[in-house]
Order: C-alpha cells, then structure tokens, then sequence
C-alpha cells in the first residue's frame, strides 16, 4: 500500500488531460479502502455461505440424533453421544486403517515412481515434452470415469489386464479378479490411483530438479564427486521441499478419496476398500444418520486440517535448513 | 569453461550423455505406452460392437462398428424380426444400424440434457469464480488487507474439507431452499469451490505484473477501477484464461457433490456414464463413447494449459 500512489495526491494540474476533470473524479473514484473491501466480500460471503455456515450447523447437528429418514421425529441434543459411539467403534478404526494403508502405499509408490520419471525427464531427451504430456494425461481425468473404466480393464475374463498379466506370468486370466478378492482389491484401489497420480507427482518433482542452478553441478565436477554422490549431496537434499509438498498434496486428496473407489470397488469386496469417505457417505445417504455422520465428519475434517498443519511446519523446517 | 566442463565430462548431469540420453528417453517412452494403454483401450472399445467388446479372449482387432455412439444418443426397443421387416425402409444410417440387432429406435437417450447440464454449470461456474476471484485477488495482491495471510489461508481451507462431508449440510440446506437437484445449487456449490482455487492462481499472475504500470496509469489521472480495466487485466489475460480452465476442468470432471446432490434435472456427465444400461448389464461399447466424448475436451485442455499446470495443481504453490 505504501508504494501504491494515490491518485488525489500525486495528480499534477495540465500534465495529463483527464486531470482537467479531478474534481469529478475525487467524487467517482473509490478510494483504496473501500475497493479493497468491495473486491473482497462478494468472495468471503460466498464461502461463509457455502462453508462455513453449513459446518457450524453440521457442528450444531452432530450434538443430535436426528436421522432424516426418521425427520418427523423432534430434534434430541444427545450431547457427545455421536462422537463416543464413534471413537469406541472397531468398525471406524478399522476403515481408518484401510485408510491409513491406502494413504501410506499410493503416496509412497507414487512418490517412487514420481521422482524416478522426473529424473529420467530431466535429462532432456529428444522428445521429452511430447512424452512428458502424455504421461500427464490420466491426473487431468474424472476420478469417478477413470473408476469407472478400469472396472471394464480389470474384468476377470473380457478385461484386458488380467489377459496380459496372464502373457507374462502364465497365471490363467480368469482365475483371479482384482476388484473381487480380498486380498487384492486393497493394492487394486493402490494401483488404479498411482497411475492415476504419478504424474502428479513428477511434474512437482521436475519443477524441483529445474530449480538447482547449474553451476551446483559443476563445483561437484571440479571436486570430482561421483554422480552417486552428486545425487545424494545435492539434487536430493534440494528437491526434499517439492517432494514433500507433492507428499502433502497427495495424502490430503488420497484422505478424502471417495469417487475413484466408490466406482472401482464400491468398498468390497466386503468392506476391504471401504475407505472411511465411503462410510461417511453410507452413514450420511443411505442411512441416514445425520447426527452421527456429522459428527464423523467432523473429525475426519479434524484429523485433515491438524496433521495438514503439523506437515506444514515440518515443511518450513525443511524449507529453512 | 561451463562448455569445456561439461563436455568433457560424460558423466555430469549437468547435461546427460548421449547414453544416459537413450536409455531415459526408452524408459520414459515405455512408462507413457504403458499409462495411455487404458485409455486407448477405452477409445477402440468404444467402436466395438456390443459382442466384441465383452469378446473372451479380449479383441484387439475387431471390425469398427458406430453401434456404441448410437447406442449412447438413442433408446431402443427389441422388436421382433416380423415387425421389423413389415416397417418402412430406414430412412437414416443409425436406424438401419439398428435395426440389423433387431431393435428399433424409440427416442433420444439423456445424454444431451446431461452433457448440456455439464455445460452450463462448469461454465456458469467457472465465470462466476473467476470473476470474484479476479477481484479478490486483485485486493490481496494490490492493497493492505488487515489479516490478509489468515483471510487467504481460510479461503485456501475451505478446499480441504472431504467432499462427502461438505454435502451433508448442503443437502439440508439445500432442501429448505429448494436448491436440491437444480443447476443453480450446483452451480453455486462448484463456484464456492473453485473460488478457492481462483483467489490463490489469481494472486500469483497479478502479483508478477510490475506495479509501476498502474502507478503510471494512476499518475495520468486514472482511477483504480479504469487502471484495473485497462491495465491490469490485459496483462493478466493469460493467467486468468488458465485459471479459467482449472475451474472448468473441476466443475467438469467433479463427481461426489454431483452424484450426492442431484438426481436428474441437473445431473452432470459424471456420476451419469457409469449407468449407461444396455440389455443385461452396462453397455461397454455406448459406456466407452460417453467416456471418449466427455474426455476430448481435458486433453485438448492440458496440451492448452501444459505451461500452467504446475501452478495450478498446487493452488500457485509452486510457480516454474
């Protein structure tokens, strides 16, 4: 704001012509202040519309039993009902670990494979944008199509996947299936989402590998460090910020995931997949139970909102080195 | 000496040698066949006909057939082949198409209102958010905002809510409004979130335009609305027209707020294709050219945004 001229002030009479109509304009133009604001609220009273007043009354609701296919039945305040009932069920803790292990392996492998690519890419092949495009292609896609279509791609029989798989290993294609069996759905829901979000990862780390100036490089060279240790004195420890940034970014969105899943295994077999959106939805919207799913709700936004912020410092920490 | 340095060392990676050039353009260029396989898959599946395309083994080389995009535009009816024989000749290339299974155009399928619904929420969306971000982001960026960091960091929260979690409310609030199922709900609901996102890329491309243009501008007796109009947003044109598109990309592609929320009237593309029902089961072939259609627009859209896109998928984190 200090820097910004004021037009009132800094007007010098006869140098321009719409100064001939200043005293007009003093009376039409706004000042900063009231710009500001005015550019400002239409934002902030769409999110407090659309946001923040639906959470507090969720807020409000979670201390209720209300079930909306029972909605004729009056609003009882049941205190921290809700929140115990959850908290002690070993059902919530166990979609909480499917959770949690989806979480864990799809980042990890997308951060492999991520990075690996990015290192590749970065050595400025012939062709490399082409390719790098391509590669890009699935993360730009509906989750909820790409659901969709993989369960097509990962049929027992008329799928092509099993098929190849089959070339490879001589395993018989339809003796097994990848959305059906419990053992496997878990790393199903893991594959479809790397696929879908290595290259997110990538472009991050790209960006990373871009940033160290060259002539890092060529210090090392003079001291004749190895490409070994090149690589674990410099471009790691420097890409370190993007990596995790591209961490933060994954765990939050793999934390919510609803719509991949719902369409790929729709929680089963059983309820191997059932990530814990998934259980929000069936509480919420087919049971329900609007009492207790705000209630769960809350602590997952919870849960997101406190480990996003703990990740964040860790992140400045790093940042600061 | 930088150019004698490199050449003469192989290994620096400061630039790759020719080899080490190879063999990551081979490894790349496997990993890229590898990740559009599924979609190709999907593209040749969806001029497939109905038996190929759930064929045991699964057909690589088939006899490309329309059936599935005709299938996806239209409802039939089984007839039998009397009746068929007894009609008027078929006056249209799908009718005939048709009837060679025996089946008998009967109307338009809802593929038109849902993509029309697509349409007119992921751009009354897109424009909404972008127009409010425009001016939000201006203010953060140009002038003294009291707690602006927390301001932008609660916009940039809102987004980390789990989708699922958000509609709960919305539904009931929604039903008192009446806004259930109603392009205007959803439209309403995807410009609050994309809001967010707008704010955050917006501030970015208008905080690298000099300053000193304005001050000129403001100097020669402009006001801050004409300086903006005439000023700023010219240069922002490009980072407004990608912003833009990552709006338009997630109101496109969003699928919990729409499958929860909506039934019909305002059902969008999403939550529609994976019901597209054929006689026993989804119809893959018709399933696959809905997919093919919905997804023409993304790509061209990435090849438009590939510079971009970094920016845009870590709210502006990350710049180059």
């Amino acid at each position: 704001m200090t820097t910004i001229l004021q037009p009132d002030d800094t007007m010098i009479p006869g140098v321009s012509e719409p100064a001939k109509s200043r005293a007009t304009r003093r009376v039409r133009g706004l000042s900063d202040r009231t710009i500001a604001w005015l550019f400002v609220a239409p934002t902030i009273a769409l999110l407090l519309a659309i946001n923040i007043f639906p959470l507090v009354w969720m807020i409000r609701l979670s201390f209720t039993s209300l079930n909306l296919s029972m909605s004729y039945l009056p609003l009882r305040f049941v205190g921290l009902d809700n929140f115990t009932d959850i908290l002690t069920d070993e059902d919530v803790w166990f979609r909480l670990q499917t959770t949690a292990q989806f979480v864990i392996w799809s980042v990890a492998l997308q951060v492999v494979i991520g990075y690996g690519l990015a290192l590749l890419i970065n050595r400025q092949f012939r062709g490399h944008s082409f390719w790098t495009t391509i590669i890009l292609l699935p993360m730009m896609l509906s989750p909820a199509v790409v659901g969709n279509f993989w369960t097509l791609l990962l049929q027992p029989q008329i799928g092509p996947f099993n098929y190849l798989i089959s070339m490879f290993t001589g395993v018989p294609p339809s003796s097994f299936s990848m959305t059906g069996q419990v053992s496997l759905a878990p790393w199903t829901i893991v594959l479809v989402d790397t696929w879908m979000w290595a290259p997110y990862v990538m472009l991050i780390c790209l960006a990373g590998l871009r940033s160290i100036p060259d002539y890092i490089y060529e210090a090392a060279e003079v001291d004749r460090a190895s490409a070994w240790r090149q690589f674990w004195s410099i471009t790691l420890p420097m890409t370190v910020p993007f990596l995790m940034l591209a961490v933060l970014f994954r765990a939050i969105e793999n934390f919510k995931m609803f719509d991949m899943v719902n369409l790929l295994t729709s929680g089963g077999p059983g309820s191997t997949t059932e990530l814990v959106s998934i259980t929000l939805k069936r509480a919420a919207f087919e049971k329900w139970r609007t009492g207790y799913s705000s209630a769960l709700a809350i602590i997952l936004f919870v849960t997101v909102f406190g480990a996003a912020n703990i990740y964040v410092k860790a992140l400045n920490k790093v940042k600061q080195r | 000496m930088t150019a004698v340095l490199t050449k003469s060392s192989a290994h620096s990676i400061v630039e790759a040698s020719p080899r080490a050039k190879i063999v990551a353009g081979g490894l790349v260029i496997l990993y890229a066949v590898i990740t559009i396989l599924p979609l190709l898959w999907i593209v040749a599946t969806a001029f497939k006909s109905q038996s190929d395309a759930i064929a045991y083994p699964p057909k690589v080389i088939f006899e490309p057939t329309l059936e599935g995009y005709v299938n996806l535009f239209t409802v039939r009816t089984r007839q039998t082949p009397d009746f068929i024989a007894k009609l008027p000749p078929p006056e249209t290339w799908y009718d005939k198409l048709v009837r060679q299974r025996d089946m008998v155009i009967a109307g338009p399928s809802k593929v038109v209102p849902r993509f029309v619904n697509s349409l007119i929420i992921g751009f009354g969306s897109t424009f909404l958010a972008v127009f409010l971000g425009t001016l939000a982001a201006y203010a953060f960026s140009r002038f003294r905002i009291p707690l602006a960091d927390d301001l932008l960091f609660f916009i940039l929260s809102t987004r980390m809510m789990p989708p699922v979690a958000v509609a709960i409310p919305i539904y009931l609030m929604y039903r008192q409004l009446n806004l259930t199922d109603t392009r205007l709900g959803m439209i309403l609901l995807y410009t609050a979130v994309n809001v967010s996102l707008a704010v955050w890329l917006l501030k970015g491309f208008i905080d690298e335009i000099p300053r000193e243009y304005e001050e000129a501008a403001l100097v020669d007796g402009y006001t801050r609305l004409q300086a903006l109009r005439k000023v700023v947003l010219p240069q922002a044109v490009t980072g407004i027209a990608a912003t833009a598109i990552f709006c338009l990309i997630f109101s496109w592609n969003e699928y919990a707020f729409a499958v929860l929320l909506t039934s019909g009237e305002a059902q969008t593309m999403p939550p529609f294709i994976p019901f597209i029902i054929g006689e026993g089961g989804q119809d893959w072939p018709a399933v696959a050219a809905a997919t093919t259609l919905f997804v023409i627009p993304i790509v061209l859209f990435t090849v438009l945004l590939r510079k971009h896109l970094l920016r845009g998928i870590t709210f502006g984190a990350v710049r180059k």
